[in-house]
């Protein structure tokens, strides 16, 4: 317990990262079944009250956005970078471990509004956020959202976000700077070079929303107007700053599930990845033009046609790089020697699903005829395909793919092709009548639907499909869960591939690299044209590898942050005083214990 | 209720025939985007149709080659190594241009649209200025003097100029068969423009996110002929109907007068509340609380008793009105025609 | 490698800042001249004075230049002082913005009054709050090297607190220019 407490090992790391995301995925998820199950019917659905509607979706898109997406994907930048560029740890594995803390404690926080309700005096046991996730300004004024909910929203996030931009230099470093010898950057495995890109928007998007919860954070607690009219603030500028951070965001969530399965496609195709060089740069240029197209989630607020026609064009320029990389997925595929395992089903899965949500979204970009579709079910079918047919498949594939790496187990094949085929009839159940309900007039976030609209049908079968992602979902948590017990059997490089981090055993020893390797080509382990295999690396290291020991001080520093919020949230300011001095002491004690590396 | 409802037209919209499947019936759609019945929703719906077809196009080609290559290229026993092809620079280019030009063909009418509804109506429009509160709508005609509350008459044929704005937090104006959506923002004037092609009852609601009962801010917009339309202007500008002397109406009136209702509500010439909607001539109306329910003496009853009930975080308290009291002052509020 | 980590680190934590203060910076000027109601930037920033904080800011960059430079050749007698130096004219700056901001609210300009106040009082109160971690941190330096714990194998903590230093000295020139010269 203790050296789970103290670990600075990014292997730990990531199994703490994955479990505790995949706990807030679940939660997530049951969030979403109540929200369905409320659809099914007209009318007042099955009696869900409007405010806890609103809660539920606000935390919906809030759990799955900042605590099961991201962090999912952080699991696997924690357990596999470091293996991939031949490193033995992270830049900073203190730091590492302070991420991990920072993201379990703000999701902790975040979630306790459920039952915090007593504590503020409120007449029902939940007080979560519910003014969205996207928090529209002047709907989260005090006048307008008297109580804590959004109080814990707005703190919470911040705390989310420090943990975000504290592994996003972290990341940084390590990718560029503890690659082994010859391990040039267009070498980089793909999911290194996603996860690369995605720091980079990690760390430039994360201040933009910092900013615009600060902001708010004022007019809610000190009584200025950044967004309010009344003073003559501007509810628009909210919805700037945090598009601004929000959209980079949305890559945020998807590039690393495009580098999953640009690792999958490549191992059980047998071939190398089809133009590893445009898929790396599309990468890029889909970073660079993530920045660019903030507003286009804005076409609505009446930006003027200039704004319009520049947002709506750089928005459609998009599909080029993303396009790119479907054919060059489609191109790894062909001619190869395809094995049908779960891991690349879920790969195929997120090609074949993340071209519907991908051309929905160019149905939006059009801004004329965005104006139809905004703020209605049909945009809530495209984000799901892009981020539960994307995003979520591309994790579900690295899960089947990686887990006897992390675990030395396999997951069962069988449960696994009961899970994908469960998970695509369920999501397209679910996500595709969207389509159908938002264009025949069902607006989102509405808590009940007069029967008259006509799309009671519709959401039946969304309920349906959800509760069938619900059901797959549960498969795959016992397929993870029965690992426990089969036997610790998964060889060294179970799928044959070719990259560095099946060049050691499953689990990899605490130090990873017995030797760090000298690396030759971009496929180390494979044989191509012109390079041999690597040798294999001894199975114990010549000279005994110094591991650096844990450390309490990044989950004690970590401790301060909610300690602040709560104070923040009690209006007391001796506890926001009291966390600060957690974290202070923390910090210098971290920079004065001796940590070798 | 439905009197401008029109069956679903299968034939001019193509999409339609994979609802119409899926429905196994051909139901009425009241929001639906698919019968556009003005310039405005039926250029936002061609524009739709034309990237549409192009997105199936694409989808085809697409999904079709995922599926050939997982087809054709499944793993077989003995089966020798694949080739490592690495890439290939001609194909990247051709995959890189090809979508580029299909963008083009929807970049195109995607601008034209843009500045086509760019929300500026010819001279001589009829204004309209909506106002979003929660959770109801406020509509006044400038040019006409008049006001109008979640239901908003229009004349059939004219070009209509309508400016928006909230009284309190962002709602958007969203009547998909005639035009929209746009956001009301405090502090801000936005606008729409659009011309009705066809008289009938035309659904809507706010579209964005607005608090507790955001479901339920709905609206309705009637398209009336020029008559009809003229009809309805003169009897809102007239005074409201005085009860004959006597009747359950007049005392009703006399409820009203001491009740709570005074510090919320307009009635012309009796009293002059903000807050909630102008009562005036609450009985002409179909509708009630945002459009949610029909103006029934039953509803009416409802949510006279016990408006946060029927509608989440509305501001109008219980009332606690003798039945006595309460069945005269519904029929005053139905006679106010 | 070339770059060490911690260094490597420092340079994307700076370009995260750059965000930071760009989005601080791009609320205050959309708000430029928007406040209803006063007192207006016009009749209150006091340019002379400002300046004179600028000027002492800039000079604290230099001390820290010299600091950098007595750390690395081992000199730490002048590595000391010039440390101390670059605090005392953080705690300045300092005192200068702390006598600024109450000559301000006196005048009746409090963060709640208009947008101009809001957005003033938030940007330099951010930049303030980041010259306070620089002084804090100086000051521990100094202590560790009184302590004799700094030494030249600790030039690389020093370079990296000088570059946090710098920068934001940097960001304070951009915030002198846009609030206080181009009004």
């Amino acid at each position: 317990m203790k050296s789970w407490l103290i670990t600075t090992d990014h292997k730990r790391i990531g199994l703490l990262y994955f479990w505790t995301a995949f706990g807030f995925f679940l939660i997530g998820g049951l969030e979403a079944l109540i929200i369905r199950a409320q659809l099914i019917r007209p009318d007042g659905g099955l009696g869900v009250s409007a405010e806890t509607f609103n809660q539920l979706f606000t935390m919906h898109g809030t759990t799955m956005v900042f605590l099961a997406l991201m962090p999912l994907s952080a699991a696997f930048f924690n357990y596999i970078i470091p293996l991939q560029i031949g490193a033995r740890d992270v830049a900073f594995p203190r730091l590492n471990a302070f991420s991990y803390w920072v993201f379990l404690l703000g999701g902790l926080f975040l979630n306790a509004s459920f039952i915090a309700g007593p504590l503020f005096g409120a007449d029902r046991l939940s007080v979560a956020p519910d003014a969205g996730w996207f928090g529209y300004a002047n709907l989260t004024s005090r006048q307008f959202s008297p109580g804590p909910n959004v109080d814990f929203w707005l703190l919470g996030l911040q705390i989310l976000g420090i943990a975000s931009l504290a592994a996003g230099f972290n990341f940084i470093v390590t990718i560029l700077n503890m690659r082994a010898p010859g391990m040039r950057m267009l070498r980089l495995p793909v999911f290194t070079w996603m996860t690369l890109v995605t720091q980079f928007l990690v760390i430039t998007a994360f201040p933009v929303i910092t900013v615009a919860l600060v902001l708010l954070m004022f007019d809610r607690f000190f009584g200025t107007h950044f967004f309010l009219p009344a003073g003559g603030g501007d509810p628009i500028l909210w919805q700037h700053l945090f598009w601004m951070f929000g959209h980079p965001e949305v890559y945020i969530l998807i590039l690393p599930a495009m580098g999953i399965i640009s690792e999958v496609l490549p191992t059980f195709s047998r071939k190398p990845l089809f133009g590893y060089t445009v898929v790396v740069y599309s990468g890029v240029v889909i970073a660079f033009l993530g920045w660019s197209v903030w507003s286009h989630h804005m076409f609505s607020t009446g930006l003027g046609p200039i704004a319009d026609s520049v947002f709506a064009g750089t928005t459609m320029l998009i599909a080029i790089p993303t396009g790119v990389k479907i054919f060059n997925w489609i191109g790894t595929l062909w001619g190869g020697q395809i094995r049908f395992t779960t891991s690349l089903l879920f790969a195929v899965g997120f090609i074949a699903m993340f071209i519907i949500g991908g051309l929905s979204g160019v149905t939006h970009a059009s801004a004329p005829s965005d104006l139809q579709q905004t703020d209605t079910y049909y945009v809530v079918a495209h984000i799901h395909y892009v981020l539960f047919g994307g995003t979520i498949l591309g994790l579900f594939a690295g899960m089947y793919y990686w887990w006897p790496k992390m675990t030395g187990r396999f997951l069962s094949e069988g449960l696994g092709k009961v899970h994908f085929w469960l998970t695509m009839i369920g999501m397209n159940l679910a996500f595709f009548p969207m389509h159908f309900s938002g264009l025949l007039g069902m607006p989102r976030r509405i808590y009940t639907y007069p029967a008259e609209l006509g799309v009671a049908r519709f959401n039946q079968l969304s309920t349906i499909g959800a509760f069938l992602i619900g059901i797959a979902t549960l498969i795959f948590f016992w397929n993870l869960l029965r690992t426990r017990w089969r036997p610790a059997n998964a060889p060294a490089n179970p799928w044959g591939g070719a990259t560095l981090e099946w060049a050691m055993s499953s689990p990899p020893p605490v130090y990873n690299f017995t030797v760090i390797p000298t690396v030759a080509s971009r496929l180390p382990l494979w044989q191509t044209e012109r390079h041999a295999p690597m040798v294999a690396l001894p199975a114990e290291p010549p000279a005994p590898i110094h591991v650096p020991g844990g450390s309490w001080w990044p989950m004690i520093t970590a401790l301060g942050l909610p300690i602040i919020a709560i104070g923040a949230l009690a209006h007391l300011i001796p506890i926001v005083l009291a966390g600060a001095a957690v974290v202070i002491v923390g910090i210098y004690r971290w920079a004065f214990e001796p940590f070798e590396m | 209720m439905l009197r401008g409802a029109v069956y679903f037209d299968a034939v001019r919209f193509a999409p339609a025939l994979l609802v119409l499947f899926l429905t196994a019936c051909s139901g009425q759609f009241p929001q639906s985007v698919f019968a556009p019945r003005s310039d405005f929703s039926t250029e936002l719906a061609g524009l739709f149709k034309g990237i549409f077809w192009w997105a199936v196009v694409v989808f085809a080609i697409v999904e079709s080659l995922l599926l050939i290559a997982l087809a054709r290229y499944r793993a077989r026993r003995g089966a020798a190594e694949p080739k490592p092809v690495h890439g290939h620079t001609a194909l990247e280019i051709g995959w890189t241009l090809a979508p580029a030009l299909i963008l083009v063909f929807i970049a195109v009418p995607t601008m034209r649209a843009i500045f086509a509804t760019a929300g500026h109506a010819p001279e001589g429009a009829l204004r309209v200025e909506v106002i979003g509160h929660q959770w109801w709508w406020e509509y006044r005609y400038p040019t006409l003097n008049i006001s109008a509350y979640n239901e908003l008459h229009l004349p059939v044929g004219t070009p209509i100029q309508v400016e928006m704005t909230s009284a309190d937090v962002i709602h958007s104006f969203w009547v998909p068969r005639l035009g929209g959506k746009r956001d009301l923002i405090q502090g801000r004037t936005n606008r729409i423009a659009f011309r009705a092609d066809s008289t009938g009852e035309y659904w809507g609601q706010c579209a964005e996110f607005c608090g507790a009962s955001h479901a339920n801010m709905r609206l309705r917009v009637l398209v009336q002929s020029d008559s009809m339309f003229q009809r309805w202007v003169d009897q809102q500008r007239a005074a409201p109907v005085t009860p004959a002397k006597g009747s359950p109406a007049e005392a009703g009136q006399q409820v009203f007068r001491r009740s709570a209702c005074i510090g919320c509500h307009t009635i012309a010439g009796i009293a002059q509340g903000k807050i909630g909607p102008d009562l005036s001539h609450v009985g002409g109306r179909a509708t009630i609380a945002g459009a949610l329910f029909p103006n029934t003496g039953e509803t009416l009853h409802r949510w006279i008793m016990n408006a946060p009930a029927l509608k989440p975080g509305a501001l109008m308290p219980p009332q606690n009105l003798s039945t006595q009291d309460l069945d005269a002052l519904i029929a005053y509020l139905q006679s106010l025609k | 490698m070339g770059v060490d980590s911690r260094k490597m680190a420092f340079w994307a934590f700076i370009g995260s800042e750059c965000l930071l203060f760009g989005s601080l910076i791009a609320t205050y000027l959309v708000y430029k001249g928007r406040s209803l109601v006063g007192p207006y930037p016009h009749e209150i920033l006091n340019i002379p004075f400002t300046s004179f904080s600028t000027f002492d800011l800039l000079m604290s960059s230099l001390a820290m230049v010299l600091a950098l430079a007595a750390v690395q050749r081992g000199d730490m007698k002048q590595g000391k002082l010039w440390l101390l130096v670059t605090a005392l004219l953080g705690l300045v700056f300092l005192g200068g913005q702390f006598w600024e901001f109450s000559h301000f609210v006196h005048e009746g300009l409090g963060l709640t009054t208009n947008l101009f106040g809001s957005t003033f009082y938030v940007l330099t109160g951010t930049h303030g709050a980041h010259v306070t971690v620089g002084v804090i941190w100086l000051l521990t330096l100094w202590i560790q090297a009184l302590r004799g714990k700094l030494g030249p194998k600790q030039a690389l903590t020093v370079e990296i607190t000088g570059l946090y230093w710098h920068f934001v000295d940097v960001v304070w020139i951009v915030i002198f220019t846009v609030v206080y010269l181009i009004q």
